[in-house]
């Protein structure tokens, strides 16, 4: 029985269904590194999950609904970052106002557009990769491999690119010195001449492009169709993730990865077990409630997260 | 701040709100434009059809009654500096639990069912509100993403819940072999219901139509209003729960026990949402039905924060809200659906973000001018 | 070349609520250490933060070296060879002393990255010029405050400073660490460095600096060389008047004992220990005065006592009872009053207004409250008694606290703790941030609760302030007390030398503090890495 739930397939899936997560949760990294909490990655990846579909059927070009979805993600990091940056308005707030503005625009518009809400798309991204051996073929150790490693869609490889990446920009060069700076003391870095507003501005629209990426997989790799409020409280998993992972890529990742793991699990266990599926359903949810307990004490969050700077002391 | 010396800079500070409204409806308009209709045209109808007889009163109100709840909870944890932003989850359990409650305990009489039902409303809202604010106190963990994941918990309880106690098939269906739609309970007892508020008019010869669904949830809002307005400010439950929220290492210095009120204000809050069940429960549908909810929790936290989180200002702003989508939902209809209604979720939206930015602004610009004088 | 290497010309700026410099005129010559005095608000750290690019001034001029600059943000000034050392310092603690000392000016290779290894390099090479003595891999976190200067100070010389302003350098140093800097200084002026000191410290004003500048109230009262003034003359510049350095107090005799702390200890949550064995007595109508360098326990110490901190070992009796571990509101109705160190983070609710405040931790109780219900008239009553008793201004019980000065902030949190009667009274930095006005009021009503027979536990970081109040002062250093001494015999040097832990062979070996050793535990470790 074990072997027939951790299997190659199951890997994948777990990783497929991580991938969101990771993107997202990576888009939080960036955010809170310089001291701005991004709650709104929800409705960035609702939002570009909806502008990949309508994009992609659009042109006929998955890579151009991603593009849109990308510039989409950009465009709310910007609006973030204005009403947090700029005004020093709430960050949850604004968070939370993206959050609604998304559900009102997707449903908006794909009544404007496609007069329905539940939208399938038209192309998807190929495969790229090893073809899976036929049995016979090769061993199975080979096919678990491919299955596992070199059997996706090209984004499930960029988002391990950009995972990478990621680590490299924020550990290891001086845009990520100045970015962990300004989100553990602001003013320090001010003093040194580092620009905290551009910093953050900068910071907040990476976090939207990488929930632009998220969304853009959600809708035309996971589901390939859009339907209203498809993000599912994802972008608040990846925001557990991120904690859990203690703000750091690789962590973020890791954490990614065991929510993948744990609902690919679940949705296994249901098919030996009668489970029913709203249970099954809730599994992400508590997992995330139950990471963010066990990840008290682990790693405190950015000294700076979700203050707002302010230059002159009233 | 007290601003007796200058009137101006003390109205600036007081009509953040209307600027933020003015901003939306704006930002709205360029967008009925885009559509290609006349925004005038669309406003006018909105607001003639929505508030331009009883009727429209009466659904506006009606519209309003739920978002009061959830206001009033969201600006009740707020004022403790919580953000309870899972009054989705609180209004499903606690919906679901005066349905229960009305349909299980048929044989009681009125005057002991009512009250109990409303009660279940409000521990079951009460109760989903509990595990954010016990984790919040204890272990420190934001309750931000806690309420959240809790809202999409209640989500798929709920749907497991109407799945057990799912209502019977009626005659005709049987008859025509078809099943529930969308799955839903059994009604509620009749003792269970609140009034409608024609069927009270009626008696004193004012005419409303029949099927308009206010009914004395309405009330029951209004008083819960009142209550948390007397809570906040006038007693010592309330002192300690607003000193909690301006500022924790002085409350703990002056001996106020922090994770209790913490755990307290969430818990009166996810009652207030909880009670959202009053009016669509026990004095709509008179079951529970899977998606009778849209966004009502979210929604709350844009009618708080118009409201400036204080509960008089929740139910204006509540009521506002309540035009904005009766009136949408009539446009849309009188249209021919060319303007959908989830224009009105985008004007929210822009509400909020115009509320804040408008609140912050205003703040430095009386900060500089009280600095010059 | 220019007479002065830096003049500012009628300089004023103004903030929201105050005007903190007005037509400012300040001069300094190159390779001089030159003294900013004056009390706090005075005006001097603006002033330096305007020099600095922090802020911009609503009118005046700036001239280096004879020519007009304009220095709109912190890059300019350093391009004009300018460095500041903030009075808090700027350092990011998780981050390496490298780290800090390279943000915004990064050494890179292969374009894109930071090059850590030049970075260690060029501060290795800094600090042996100067002798500073720093290893660049550590964390800021885990290094003493002493060190932390010292990076500041290499911070603003790596950005290549020729004019190095010190905001309060020595508010954080024992008299040691003090004592070095001085010497750090003495050897940057010899290398052609100038120097702007800002203080409020008289004697060191004396001892280190060529000239002295004097502000008051936003405004320069006059430049003199050091040489040619003294202590008693700034003073009185200072603070517009004859000042009385010494407080009166009365002979006394000290009652029963009130508070008795037997062997207490308190770990961290790192199982590490923040005071050992603390053992104190303070009896009624006698002033304990607690004196240390800041963050050596006495924070803790107050914590302990008032129920805001848990003990891990040891009791706390107040008269015959037993409170240790009670919850602070037990504790406060006992008759525990307590002036909180930090007035914004414990004392008040800015938000709330007066009258509010005045009730803070008395709200629960009757007359304050009825039943569940807040007593408005008798919460305004109280509230109006108490303004025109402690003249707190403006006279208004519903103004905002944040509205109110920071003196008159005190003053309500004074008036408040002192409202109750208290048989204890925990005063922790009581005068912090006040002006002279509001210092001599705090003092005078302290010495009246004293001769009303309150016991008094006194803590503070101004060593003046212990000596002129206290009739006992136990001395205390890595979270123990060294010593209680009479504060009549007090000598004041062996004072200072106990407060580093220099005076006494009885202190048991503490395993943390030993940065040093740490610190070349982990650089030992780096340098195996590489």
């Amino acid at each position: 029985m074990i072997e027939s739930i951790f299997n190659a397939d199951f890997l994948a899936s777990a990783i497929r269904i991580a991938i969101p997560l990771m993107l997202a949760g990576l888009g939080g990294v960036f955010s809170e590194r310089s001291g701005v909490i991004n709650i709104g990655l929800e409705g960035m990846m609702l939002t570009s999950a909806f502008i990949a579909i309508a994009a992609t059927n659009f042109s006929n070009n998955p890579w151009i609904g991603i593009i849109c979805a990308l510039m989409v993600g950009i465009l709310l990091g910007l609006i973030h970052a204005i009403v947090t940056v700029t005004f020093k308005a709430n960050q949850i707030v604004s968070g939370v106002a993206i959050n609604l503005f998304a559900s009102g625009i997707t449903v908006f518009l794909s009544w404007l557009w496609f007069q329905e809400t539940q939208i399938m798309a038209v192309e998807r991204l190929p495969i790229w990769g090893f073809a899976i051996p036929q049995s016979g073929e090769a061993s199975s150790l080979i096919r678990s491999l491919i299955v596992i490693f070199a059997h996706h869609s090209p984004m499930v490889y960029l988002a391990f690119i950009i995972i990478i990446l990621s680590h490299i920009i924020i550990f290891k060069t001086p845009f990520g010195l100045r970015l962990r700076s300004v989100g553990e003391y602001p003013q320090a870095a001010d003093t040194l001449g580092v620009n905290v507003i551009n910093m953050r501005y900068i910071a907040v629209m990476i976090s939207g492009a990488l929930a632009g990426l998220a969304g853009s997989f959600l809708s035309l790799e996971q589901a390939h169709f859009f339907v209203k409020e498809m993000s599912g409280g994802r972008g608040f998993i990846a925001l557990a993730a991120m904690i859990f992972g203690k703000w750091t890529p690789f962590g973020t990742a890791g954490a990614a990865l065991l929510f993948g793991i744990g609902e690919a699990l679940a949705i296994r266990l249901q098919g030996i077990f009668t489970i029913p599926v709203q249970f099954i359903n809730m599994v992400p949810y508590l997992l995330a409630i139950f990471v963010l307990v066990g990840a008290i004490g682990r790693a405190s969050a950015p000294r700076a997260d979700g203050i707002p700077y302010e230059k002159e002391i009233i | 701040m007290k601003q007796k010396s200058n009137p101006f800079l003390y109205f600036l500070e007081k009509i953040t709100p209307l600027i933020a409204i003015i901003g939306a409806l704006l930002i709205g308009s360029v967008v009925i434009l885009l559509i290609g209709e006349d925004p005038i045209q669309v406003y006018k109808m909105m607001f003639v059809l929505a508030i331009g007889n009883l009727d429209g009163w009466g659904n506006v109100l009606f519209r309003a009654t739920p978002l009061i709840f959830t206001g009033l909870a969201v600006a009740f944890a707020f004022r403790c500096g919580l953000f309870n932003i899972g009054g989705e989850g609180q209004v499903y359990v606690g919906a679901f639990l005066a349905a229960y409650v009305g349909f299980t305990f048929t044989n009681l009489p009125s005057i002991i069912l009512i009250p109990l039902t409303i009660a279940a409303a409000a521990a079951g809202g009460a109760l989903w509100a509990f595990v954010p604010g016990l984790l919040k106190a204890k272990t420190g963990v934001h309750e931000v993403i806690v309420t959240i994941m809790m809202n999409w918990i209640a989500t798929s309880l709920t749907f497991y819940l109407v799945l057990v106690y799912k209502a019977p098939p009626t005659e005709e269906m049987k008859a025509a072999g078809v099943q529930q739609m969308i799955p839903h309970t059994s009604e509620i007892a009749e003792a269970a219901r609140l009034p409608r508020i024609s069927t009270i008019l009626s008696s004193l010869n004012i005419q409303l139509p029949a099927h308009n669904p206010l009914n004395v949830s309405f009330f029951i809002a209004i008083a819960a209003a009142f209550l948390v307005y007397y809570i906040l400010w006038k007693t010592s439950l309330g002192y300690e729960i607003r000193a909690v929220g301006y500022n924790q290492t002085a409350s703990e210095y002056a001996g106020i026990n922090i994770a209790k009120n913490i755990i307290l204000a969430m818990l009166i809050s996810g009652a207030l949402a909880g009670l959202v069940g009053t009016n669509e429960v026990m004095g709509y549908k008179f079951r529970w039905r899977q998606e009778l909810f849209t966004n009502l929790g979210f929604n709350g936290i844009a009618v708080a924060l118009l409201g400036k989180n204080h509960p008089f200002g929740v139910v204006l702003a509540a009521i506002l809200f309540g035009i904005l989508s009766y009136g949408g939902a009539l446009v849309n209809i009188f249209t021919g659906g060319k303007i959908p209604r989830e224009l009105i979720m985008v004007i929210q939206a822009v509400i909020v973000i115009l509320v804040v930015v408008a609140d912050e602004v205003a703040k430095r610009f009386i900060l500089r001018r009280k600095s010059e004088s | 070349m220019a007479e002065y290497l830096l003049e500012m010309k009628n300089i004023s700026k103004h903030f929201p609520l105050v005007k903190a410099n007005d037509r400012v005129n300040f001069s300094v010559k190159k390779g001089e250490i030159h003294a900013l005095v004056g009390e706090n608000g005075a005006g001097k750290s603006t002033l330096m933060s305007i020099l600095y690019g922090l802020y911009q001034a609503d009118e005046g001029e700036i001239f280096i070296d004879g020519k007009k600059v304009n220095i709109t943000n912190p890059n300019k000034a350093i391009e004009l060879n300018i460095g500041m050392v903030h009075q808090h310092f700027m350092l990011v603690p998780p981050l390496t002393i490298a780290e800090n000392v390279i943000l915004g000016r990064e050494p890179r290779k292969n374009y894109f990255f930071v090059d850590k290894q030049k970075a260690a390099q060029e501060i290795k090479d800094l600090s042996e010029k100067f002798n500073f003595k720093i290893n660049p891999w550590v964390k800021i976190e885990d290094v003493s405050v002493g060190i932390q200067q010292r990076v500041e100070i290499i911070k603003v010389l790596y950005r290549g400073a020729e004019i190095l302003i010190l905001d309060e350098p020595t508010a954080v140093l024992t008299p040691q660490e003090v004592d070095e800097l001085f010497r750090m200084l003495e050897s940057l002026k010899e290398q052609g460095k100038t120097i702007i000191f800002i203080t409020h410290k008289l004697n060191e004003v004396m001892a280190v600096s060529d000239q002295v500048t004097v502000m008051r109230n936003g405004k320069v009262v006059g430049t003199m060389k050091t040489a040619d003034t003294n202590t008693s003359e700034i003073a009185n510049m200072m603070v517009g008047r004859e000042v009385l350095l010494e407080t009166k107090k009365e002979e006394q005799k000290a009652g029963k004992v009130v508070l008795k702390l037997e062997n207490i200890n308190i770990l961290n949550q790192h199982k590490f220990p923040i005071l050992k064995d603390i053992n104190l007595t303070i009896k009624e109508g006698e002033i304990l005065g607690i004196a240390g360098v800041e963050g050596n326990g006495q924070t803790e110490l107050v914590e302990a006592i008032t129920g805001l901190r848990p003990v891990s070992s040891g009791k706390i009796f107040l008269y015959e009872k037993d409170t240790t571990n009670l919850k602070p509101r037990k504790i406060r109705e006992l008759s525990v009053a307590h002036i909180p160190e930090d007035r914004r983070k414990r004392g008040i609710i800015s938000e709330y207004s007066v009258a509010e405040n005045l009730i803070l931790g008395f709200h629960y109780r009757s007359p304050f409250t009825r039943g569940l219900s807040l007593n408005f008239p008798a919460i305004n009553q109280h509230a109006r008694q108490l303004i025109s008793d402690y003249d707190i201004r403006p006279p208004d019980k519903d103004n905002l606290l944040k509205s109110l000065s920071g003196g008159n902030q005190q003053k309500v949190i004074v008036a408040r703790e002192f409202y109750g009667e208290p048989i204890l009274l925990v005063a922790s930095q009581p005068t912090r941030g006040l002006d002279v006005g509001s210092i001599e009021f705090v003092h005078r009503q302290l010495l009246q609760a004293r001769g009303k027979g309150k016991a008094i536990l006194l803590v503070s970081a101004e060593l003046d302030e212990i000596l002129s109040l206290s009739d006992k002062i136990a001395v205390i250093y890595e979270g123990q007390i060294i010593e209680v001494i009479n504060a009549e015999k007090v000598d004041i040097k062996r004072l200072g030398l106990l407060m580093t832990g220099a005076g006494t062979s009885q202190r048991k070996e503490i395993p943390k503090k030993d940065i040093e050793g740490k610190t070349e535990e982990r650089y030992l470790k780096n340098e195996a890495k590489k």
